[in-house]
């Protein structure tokens, strides 16, 4: 680790003030960012740690709709959307341990956008709203691709916003090691449309299989799923873990044991 | 009634009581006043000519005491290898050099290259960070058979070769077995690749070494399971420090598997360092450098054929393998894959002929060395798959072809030039059957099925040796040490006692065990004795802890020791009572005269040897303190059988172990709770190499699972509850206890039995192409062999 400052403002507008410094960089649970620090892949001036904000933790139904605070736990999540959003519950249920669980941030894993990050599956699949200090972002237009956000810098993710599914169920075959997502699917439908999310597969990090989407939204069945030809795997990571075929042959019975698996 | 002390009881582990407080004391716990820091600069390519390193700007930055390079090393010895292997034209194996900073070339990512010793850790890795070394990259040699096919590139220069050795063995035999082989009825024929492993002790390395001006003694605190081998391999071959004048420390340790057996460069560096600073040097390593500067583990490429007559009998067996070395001779690599692996090639069999060829490679990785079962888990993977698959090809059951070639004659000579005390491999089969519940397995395949799930069951036996060893033997095959132990035992003048060993405990929980062997020999309460373990100022010179030898031979020193100490106590007790030696009795703590009520007490007799006030002081000197070594005649030879039943998603690969069981021999056992314990982690470590754990590199040498982001440990969840027995027990028939070992058998013993597992579940989904499945069996690797 290098040095750096760190500060924990208790508003999101004093965060923003402490962002205006160069090299500044939010800090949400550190479950990603730690680590980067530790290896001395990052060498920010000044941490603004966002822990201190009570106004970004909470989780909110609010109709058709659930609003997720960006500095709400993973494991409060779990607990707290549970009744609301069971899908969306059981996925922040399977994230890393319970030390993981009970510091990483829903903020943190939108913003860092790994291609294996779970909660980005969702977001697509729900075509959630994504809001920051300044703006509301379409999950469509935010993720970006490998670690790539709309996000500018300094800007913080304040609140996630989903519209809650009539069913959901999130399907993560693990990565032997990391227990990250190897592939992740994340399976919602609504009256009128179903969302597939895809997440740990492709070379273009999180992404929508639209051609499930639209044959579950003919026919939501595991049988819909079983007739489409696998996306292509020359689109897919390949490394020690698994092949592209294998990543692209896993999203096809992901998304079929997600759809039997929705509640 | 099972007992409540002594040998055979389950007593519970009284070091664990510091361990789960935070009481424990590990060498990262060692500060020494003054203490300065070291960052190590290492390659981060895997081979490359070394031109120069320049040291400047970090030497000018704050904090910064010295900054070392190879040329600081220049004088100094190269970090020795204790074994030399003979190869198969009586030529001694290639030993390159291996320098304790790099010098002139650099040969895989992790070779350190230079070290900044600062005032804080923070500034020597931020010096360490302006360390500029000017390395001209060249190819990296990583695959065994393209570094022996070719000598292009070579990972030695003055080598001319990348072949270490090739041992033949038994070389009469070849021939002999060749034409074998040609003329059985039938061979089934297996390749394998015995997949290379990172231990990873819980407790990274650490090294601190400390001079005192006072005295001349340098001191290195380390984690090590043999302190007097570091001091000695160290003193002798590398600094050129005199025994009495080094101190070498192995405090607590958590974990070894082996890896902490062999002395490192870091250690000679923080020893050398605090001589030339005068300043005590401290290293701990993070868990990344773990990951490229520990000695690995197996990593042997293998084919191996058995032959077999039309009744099933096997005639012969020849197997090939190469074994990585990594870039340097790690301290006992060369005897892995040779004197640990071909002598155990007989397993439970009587196969007549048997001929052994091992050729040992050098590449840009990581040196290999002995992890957990060395050589012993590579012999009984090979042997037990391919006999596995022999039964397969022969429709037969494979448990009834094991019985059918078993050896049922003790002592047994091998064709492999060990001969076996005592085993019973029937029994521990029916043991097996019966507490795997063998006879449930239908039922249990048909609910499987009914989840859409394959059900697979494995079995396998093994044998091991171990107790290493007698020293005459593994000197005439090439040890450069002799593998005796020792123990002084040492009675206080109020009748308590510290046992001294040679031995070391880092997590075989050799306080509670060996207290147990003392209190039953001598009837008095277990917490009357401790151990003293781990320093070479207070422990008479012993070889450590591995090869499960600890209570087979250290055991065994302690035993000798406390008969010499029986023996004097009844000299001291026949004068006490006035009565003839000959007729004194040791019972319950308490000396008495056989045929009278005459007694006196444990104590009371400690008391007269430390105040001889009414002592027969001209027969024998006053003092209650004995010292034993002992060296074993014969190794010895656990044996048992395991069974493994998994389930595997047909549709994503996926396997799970549902059940695990295993009946072990293990002769006598001191305390059946933490044999249990042992099973219990070896088997542990066993799953994981056979379904998660591969350490892998790239073509051009770069570690891709340098962390545990790709690394995959087992996990608690990735193990179920194993059944452990080990009632059937043929005890040793050379060492006064017993005894045979019991700390490497899971992890020897149970990686076949998984696979076969997984290869029995693959059939009965139909999938009867899937002949073999590489260790690790990922779940891709499961999906690609159904997908044919
Ligand atoms: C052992 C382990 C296992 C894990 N397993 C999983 C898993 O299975 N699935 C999974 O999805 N994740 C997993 N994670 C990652 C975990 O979910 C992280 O918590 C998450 O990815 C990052 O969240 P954080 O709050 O810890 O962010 P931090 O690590 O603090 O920050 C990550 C990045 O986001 C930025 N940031 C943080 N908060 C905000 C915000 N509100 N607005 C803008 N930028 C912000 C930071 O500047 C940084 O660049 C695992 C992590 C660990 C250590």
């Amino acid at each position: 680790m290098y040095a750096f400052e760190i500060e924990r403002p208790t508003s999101v507008a004093e965060a923003v003030t402490a962002l205006g410094t160069e090299e500044a960089q939010p800090l949400g649970g550190g479950q990603t960012l730690i680590p980067t620090l530790k290896q001395r892949l990052a060498m920010p001036s000044k941490l603004v740690a966002l822990t201190a904000i009570a106004d970004m933790k909470y989780v909110r139904r609010d109709g058709d709709t659930l609003a997720i605070g960006g500095g709400t736990t993973h494991g409060t999540v779990a607990k707290e959307a549970a009744t609301h959003f069971p899908g969306l519950a059981g996925l922040a249920a399977r994230i890393g341990d319970p030390a993981v669980r009970n510091r990483g941030t829903i903020g943190g894993s939108i913003a860092n956008n790994d291609p294996s990050a779970c909660y980005p599956s969702a977001a697509l699949a729900c075509g959630a709203t994504i809001v920051t200090n300044t703006r509301e972002i379409a999950a469509d237009d935010y993720f970006q691709g490998m670690f790539m956000t709309a996000l500018e810098e300094g800007e913080i993710v304040t609140e996630v916003r989903f519209p809650i599914p009539e069913k959901s169920a999130y399907m993560k075959f693990e990565q032997i090691a990391s227990r990250f997502p190897l592939v992740g699917v994340f399976v919602a439908k609504y009256a009128d449309r179903v969302g597939v999310g895809v997440t740990g597969a492709s070379n273009d990090g999180v992404f929508r299989w639209s051609e499930a989407e639209e044959a579950l939204a003919g026919d939501f069945s595991a049988d819909a799923v079983a007739g489409l030809t696998a996306p292509d795997a020359s689109d897919m990571i390949s490394d020690l873990h698994g092949t592209g075929a294998y990543r692209a042959h896993l999203i096809g019975v992901m998304t079929k044991r997600g759809v039997a698996a929705a509640s | 009634m099972p007992k409540d002390h002594g040998i055979g009881a389950s007593t519970k582990r009284r070091e664990d009581v510091r361990f789960l407080t935070g009481a424990g004391n590990y060498t990262d716990d060692v500060n020494v006043w003054g203490q300065a820091y070291v960052a190590f600069v290492r390659s981060d390519v895997a081979h490359g000519t070394l031109n120069g390193v320049d040291t400047a700007e970090a030497e000018a930055m704050p904090g910064v005491i010295r900054v070392f390079t190879g040329k600081d090393f220049e004088g100094v010895g190269s970090i020795p290898c204790g074994w030399q292997i003979t190869d198969r034209h009586g030529e001694p194996m290639k030993e390159p050099p291996h320098p304790v900073l790099a010098q002139g070339k650099v040969r895989h990512v992790g070779d350190p290259i230079a070290a900044v010793v600062a005032e804080s850790l923070q500034e020597a890795r931020d010096a360490a960070d302006a360390v500029v070394a000017d390395i001209s990259d060249l190819p990296a040699v990583v695959d065994m058979k393209q570094a022996v096919a070719s000598s292009d590139t070579l990972v030695h220069d003055d080598l001319g070769t990348n072949l270490c050795y090739d041992w033949g063995f038994v070389e009469e035999n070849r021939e002999a077995v060749d034409k074998a082989i040609q003329e059985a009825a039938h061979v089934t024929t297996l390749e394998l690749v015995n997949n290379r492993l990172v231990a990873n002790p819980m407790e990274p390395r650490v090294a601190v070494g400390d001079y005192s001006r006072a005295d001349d003694m340098s001191t290195l605190y380390t984690t090590s399971q043999n302190p007097h081998v570091i001091r000695l391999l160290m003193g002798a071959f590398v600094l050129g420090i005199p025994e009495h004048k080094l101190r070498v420390v192995a405090p607590d340790v958590g974990g070894g598997f082996g890896t902490k057996i062999f002395h490192y460069a870091e250690e000679a560096f923080c020893t050398f360092a605090a001589r030339q600073i005068k300043r005590p040097v401290k290293w701990t390593s993070t868990r990344g450098e773990a990951f490229m500067s520990d000695a690995h583990g197996r990593d042997h490429v293998t084919k191996i054929e058995l032959a077999m007559d039309a009744e099933n009998n096997f005639t012969a067996l020849r197997t090939e393998t190469y074994a990585n070395m990594g870039a340097y001779l790690s301290t006992f690599a060369p005897s892995v894959p040779t004197w640990l692996h071909g002598t155990l090639m007989a397993g439970n069999y009587k196969t007549p002929l048997i001929y052994v060829n091992v050729k040992a490679v050098f590449t840009n990785t990581v040196p290999v060395d002995a992890y957990r079962g060395a050589g012993r888990p590579e012999a009984t993977y090979q042997l037990e798959r391919v006999i596995d698959k022999a039964a397969r090809e022969r429709g037969v059951d494979p448990m009834a072809l094991r019985r059918q070639n078993f050896i049922t004659e003790f002592p047994y000579a091998t064709p492999v030039a060990v001969e076996y005390d005592t085993g019973d491999y029937n029994a521990t089969l029916d043991k097996l059957e019966e507490i795997a519940d063998l006879a449930g397995f239908d039922k249990r395949r048909a609910e499987s099925e009914a989840k859409g799930k394959l059900r697979g069951l494995g079995i396998n036996c093994y044998i091991e040796a171990c107790g290493i060893a007698p020293s005459n033997l593994v000197g005439q095959l090439g040890a450069r040490a002799g593998l005796y132990e020792s123990a002084t035992v040492r009675v206080n003048a109020t009748g308590s006692i510290s046992v001294m060993t040679g031995s070391h405990s880092h997590g075989q929980g050799h306080e509670t065990s060996f207290p147990q062997v003392v209190a039953e020999m001598l009837g008095i309460p277990e917490d009357q004795v401790d151990i003293v373990h781990g320093d070479t100022a207070n422990t008479p010179m012993g070889m450590g802890t591995y090869g499960s030898r600890s209570i087979a031979v250290g055991g065994s020193a302690m035993v000798r020791a406390t008969e010499k100490i029986i023996n004097k106590a009844k000299k001291i007790a026949a004068h006490l009572m006035e009565a003839a030696e000959a007729d004194i009795e040791l019972k319950d703590g308490a000396f008495s005269v056989a045929g009278t009520d005459k007694s006196v007490a444990w104590g009371d007799v400690c008391l007269a040897a430390y105040v001889p006030h009414n002592y027969p002081l001209e027969d024998i000197e006053p003092g209650l303190e004995e010292t034993a070594f002992y060296d074993p005649s014969n190794f010895t030879y656990p044996s048992g059988a395991y069974c493994c039943e998994v389930e595997v998603d047909p549709e994503t690969g996926h396997v799970t172990v549902e059940r695990f069981a295993a009946a072990d021999d293990f002769g006598n056992v001191i305390n059946p709770m933490i044999v249990e314990g042992q099973v219990h982690g070896g088997v542990a470590q066993g799953i994981g190499q056979a379904l998660l754990e591969n350490c892998v590199y790239d073509e051009t040498g770069q570690l891709l699972s340098a962390s545990y982001m790709d690394y995959a440990m087992p996990r608690a969840d990735n193990v179920p509850m194993v059944t452990v027995d080990h009632s059937c027990q043929t005890p040793c028939t050379h060492n006064p206890l017993g005894v045979k070992g019991c700390g490497e058998a899971g992890a020897i013993g149970s990686p076949p039995s998984v696979i076969n597992a997984v290869i029995d579940a693959l059939h009965s989904g139909g999938f009867t192409h899937v002949t073999h499945i590489d260790m690790p069996a990922t779940p891709n690797r499961v999906w690609a062999a159904m997908q044919g």
